[in-house]
């Protein structure tokens, strides 16, 4: 029996030190009627070796194509080591670090890992995940609601720049709780919020204000100047951030002109966690060290034993939902761990010169391959704008067929735009990282090249 | 040297050095850092984010990082031996005896993670084209079937990210239900007083008022008390059965027809579909939605606090509501819906598919058990708790409910105990870590006075449980004869019991560079 070790004799001494005859005696108290039949829609069991090849001919059936696709998650080089370790199973099969003195390990882990987001924010507190960027951003909502005491009216400015999952997620998460999602455009030039659309709520009660950085489109928002306006009105400022990035553009915690913004939160793939289909992930989240007993999910802390020596634990448990119920601060209740655990590592691995030097050249791929495509005829950069690390680019047809083409290249060609910002016409958003070489710029470029001719060819 | 550094020569128990505490200005781990051509002289030669990089030299400088960085300094191999170590602090099933009630520490088996893990699986970006991700979308389509098979629902979306994610996408299509038909004034939702602080929060997060049910003397849900609470102010009722108890709910379907008739739904917390995987479906006892917890039940790892994965299944009148993405099958290729083509979904609930890794591994873990492992699950995760719970009623322990008859997990009550000596369910706990045994979970459910709520799983041997069960009575033994030496527990790891008041007063939650 695969997993369950019990031999004929241990099951019968079991059985009789229970005192009943049959196994299924011990399912008396399911009213008969309610029982299932046998589930005949599930095939039978596989052995290790059966499964193995079912599930190598599932990833072997699709090519692994060149990715230049960013919007939200990134392909970075993650040194062996990292999932190495982070799969060793005293990682990998622990659970929530309840017993403390039995999880050092874990726990260690975390404080190091909230120790290393807080330098990359330059924020005071950091906690030990939630699910994803998208869902940290509905926690940084609801976390804004009860931080703010001077807004009496939930209202939360949410710039048309953040990625639209985020924004969809976020609002399916705090909706029910009467919060109300204000909208806020973008400059059409230049693809980042213009302050002053932010004008007319000059004045008026408004909880917070959501800051990307870089935005969705890969463009630079001005965000010193929003931080400041923000503040200036009674509002938190939330900042939604591509972790990786804080290694050479300025950190949240340092945004404007007076302590930076309240809540930093973000994705936290970036930083050594595999593309794998959208997850694991996980979300970060920082924070002012004032907002602290607002913020949700676990916090690691040190501490000491019996004995003096240091040790570490959960801490501030009582905003957690295991204590407090429905008065607590969310329902979350485990965090990223293991994604976290990795991550850590990964950090620890690069250090900060390493992690500048991942986002650098990111950076410069990005920009020559911006370079080789917008040399192409009727391909050109849609905003007047700093960019990181990712682009809009503009094409001169529809961009879904054209990326279906690219696949027979072995190129899948970016995020297609036109269904998120109809607005943009035919606009398509590219990422590269420290993993493409020139050579792989070049291939994309000379498909695409061929791609517009042809198509050009086939028009005339 | 004082007595207690004399029994920690392990240099693995002694070890509590952060990273940050190893670095060494200038050192790096230089096969991963990415070549660049010539970083320019930093304006602050400790600090590299202050380089003037040429990469960077189209973005003005007021974007670029002006604060310092205070990141590890270390080799690769200081980081693989410093890692190494904090594993060895730790306790894992791979490790130890787990029995954390209603967790489920079972077996994760290894080959789950190794097929998951593979290079193709990967490198798929979430947002790579359908046509080219037909393998892990096939592997994510069987799976949605197989749970929906096996908890009796009309359809399942497998995006929840974790198993209170999963609730409040439960939840959230409940109320979308109800506002749907225009039925405003359903605002309230009972939760017995045994159920996981996961379900009040949850309710309270999608703006439902919470309301107690008692549970009666036997363990079962007060029918009384229930018939009472129910009208039309209510939108649901939220229940786990197997109860957190330990117990299985024998009147469900009277609960089902109670709270039906009042016009409210019924949501099933998975937390315990160990016991009653391939037995009992949630769909037939008549919920209406049911979240599942593939950490618990299909065995992908807790990670050390996750990544879980929380599906939901639900029965057709639920079926416009359910959270996107989720993957269709059209001919022999696969998709995921769009938002457009669900326009009453309660919408997406993370940035991307969900936790697809986690769903690799419950797929991978579904298909080797099959229809008939399933059912095995639940028969020795419930052959395994009763045995461990009548071997330790004969050794003089009190059960919570001694006349019902346990399921995967059961709850003692050591509340005589702790008249007659003054021990605590805390030191118990403590003390097993000294047996080399992980604790039960303590002091849940609520209602039970100086409970240990255990849960052995399918996957351990009776030798395992004979050895709980004897560290069970060294235990109580040791109550009676010394109990200054039981609490003072646990003396065999890397660090004594911890002061957690000074945690939460002094709190340091990282590192401090000026430290």
């Amino acid at each position: 029996m695969p997993f369950i070790p019990h031999t004929e004799l241990e099951i019968q001494d079991m059985l009789a030190a229970i005192g009943v005859k049959h196994l299924d005696t011990l399912f008396e108290e399911i009213p008969k009627e309610l029982r299932c039949d046998e589930l005949t829609e599930i095939a039978p069991g596989l052995t290790e070796m059966a499964v193995t090849r079912l599930m190598q001919q599932r990833a072997g059936q699709d090519p692994i194509d060149l990715c230049f696709i960013g919007a939200g998650a990134y392909e970075h080089h993650i040194p062996a080591a990292v999932w190495q370790i982070a799969t060793r199973g005293e990682f990998y099969s622990a659970y929530t670090p309840y017993q403390a003195e039995a999880s050092q390990g874990t726990l260690q882990v975390i404080y190091e890992y909230q120790s290393m987001m807080t330098q990359l924010m330059a924020m005071d507190v950091s906690n030990a995940s939630l699910y994803d960027g998208a869902s940290a951003l509905g926690e940084a909502i609801l976390m804004a609601v009860r931080a703010n005491r001077q807004s009496k009216k939930p209202r939360i400015l949410m710039p048309r720049s953040v990625h639209p999952h985020y924004r969809r997620a976020a609002t399916a998460l705090v909706e029910a709780q009467g919060i109300e999602i204000i909208e806020i455009p973008f400059d059409p030039q230049r693809g980042a919020i213009d302050p002053a659309s932010l004008a007319q709520y000059a004045g008026q009660d408004i909880t917070a204000l959501v800051i990307p950085q870089p935005n969705f489109f890969g463009v630079l928002e001005d965000v010193d100047t929003l931080t400041d306006w923000a503040h200036k009105q009674g509002a938190l400022v939330i900042a939604q951030v591509n972790p990786l990035t804080t290694a050479v553009l300025q950190p949240p915690g340092a945004w404007g002109k007076a302590g930076g913004v309240d809540i930093a939160c973000g994705e936290g793939q970036p930083l050594g966690v595999p593309l794998a289909g959208g997850g694991p992930y996980y979300g970060f989240m920082c924070c002012r060290q004032e907002h602290v007993r607002q913020m949700p999910g676990r916090i690691a802390g040190r501490t000491v034993d019996l004995e003096g020596r240091t040790g570490f634990t959960l801490t501030l448990q009582p905003r957690e939902q295991h204590i407090r119920r429905a008065k607590a601060t969310s329902n979350i209740c485990t965090n990223q761990g293991l994604a976290v655990t990795a991550s850590t590592i990964y950090m620890a691995m690069l250090g900060a010169e390493g992690l500048a030097r991942v986002a650098a050249a990111s950076h410069q791929q990005t920009q020559a391959l911006r370079d080789r495509l917008t040399a192409i005829s009727g391909v050109k950069a849609v905003f007047k704008a700093n960019n990181f690390h990712e682009i809009v680019l503009q094409l001169p047809k529809p961009v879904a067929p054209i990326l279906a083409r690219l696949t027979d290249h072995g190129v899948q060609g970016g995020f297609d735009l036109s269904l998120d910002y109809p607005e943009l016409g035919n606009s398509l958003l590219i990422c590269v990282t420290e993993t493409k070489t020139n050579a792989d710029l070049d291939h994309y470029a000379a498909a695409l090249q061929q791609i517009l001719s042809d198509s050009k060819r086939t028009a005339s | 040297m004082s007595q207690s550094s004399q029994h920690n020569i392990n240099p693995l128990q002694t070890s509590t050095q952060l990273i940050f505490e190893r670095s060494q200005s200038g050192r790096q781990a230089w096969a991963q850092a990415p070549n660049e051509a010539s970083v320019m002289a930093a304006e602050d030669s400790s600090n590299p984010a202050l380089a003037r990089r040429p990469a960077l030299a189209d973005l003005p400088p007021h974007f670029l990082r002006r604060v310092s960085l205070a990141m590890p300094e270390v080799s690769e191999l200081d980081v693989v031996r410093h890692y190494t170590r904090l594993s060895q602090r730790n306790f894992s099933v791979d490790t130890h005896f787990y029995p954390l009630g209603s967790c489920t520490m079972k077996y994760n088996p290894r080959a789950c993670n190794s097929l998951a893990m593979q290079p193709a699986f990967l490198a798929r970006h979430p947002l790579a084209p359908a046509s080219r991700s037909q393998g892990m979308l096939s592997c994510v389509y069987d799976l949605q079937e197989i749970l929906r098979v096996v908890t009796g629902m009309a359809g399942v979306s497998l995006t929840p990210m974790a198993g209170a994610q999963g609730e409040y996408a439960g939840m959230a299509m409940i109320r979308a239900y109800h506002r749907t038909r225009g039925d405003l004034a359903r605002t309230e939702v009972l939760v017995p007083d045994a159920a996981h602080g996961t379900n009040p929060a949850t309710a309270a997060m999608c703006g439902f008022q919470v309301k107690e049910i008692p549970t009666g003397p036997d363990g079962d849900v007060d029918l009384v008390a229930l018939q009472a609470a129910v009208g039309p102010q209510t939108a649901g009722i939220m229940l786990t059965n197997p109860s957190t108890l330990g117990i299985f709910e024998r009147n469900i379907a009277e609960i089902a027809r109670i709270v039906h008739k009042a016009g409210g739904l019924l949501y099933y917390d998975g937390a315990n579909l160990n016991a009653i995987l391939g037995k009992v479906r949630p769909g037939d006892m008549g919920f209406d939605v049911v979240h599942m917890n593939l950490h618990k039940t299909f065995s992908t790892p807790h990670g050390g606090g996750g990544p879980g994965a929380g599906p939901v299944g639900v029965s057709e009148r639920l079926l416009p509501f359910l959270p996107t993405p989720f993957v269709i099958r059209e001919g022999e290729t696969y998709r995921y819906v769009t938002e457009k083509e669900r326009p009453q979904s309660i919408g997406r609930l993370s940035a991307f598919n969900g936790n697809m890794g986690v769903l690799l591994r419950a797929y991978i873990y579904a298909r080797m058990l099959g229809r008939e492992g399933m059912v095995r699950v639940a028969d020795y995760a419930t052959l395994n708790a009763n045995y461990m719970l009548k071997k330790l009623q004969e050794a003089g322990f009190d059960a919570a409910y001694p006349q019902r008859r346990a399921t995967h997990e059961f709850s003692l009550t050591l509340k005589r105990n702790n008249q007659e000596t003054g021990v605590r369910a805390l030191d118990f706990a403590k003390r097993l870590l000294d047996f080399g045994y992980h604790a039960p979970t303590v002091y849940f459910p609520l209602m039970v006075p100086e409970c240990l709520l255990i849960e052995p799983t399918e996957t351990e041997s009776k030798a395992t449980l004979d050895g709980f069960i004897a560290a069970m009575i060294a235990i109580a033994k040791e109550s009676r004869e010394d109990i200054a030496h039981l609490q003072a527990a646990p003396y065999t790891q890397p660090v004594r019991r911890l002061d957690e008041v000074r945690a939460v007063k002094e709190l340091n939650v990282r590192w401090n560079p000026a430290n």
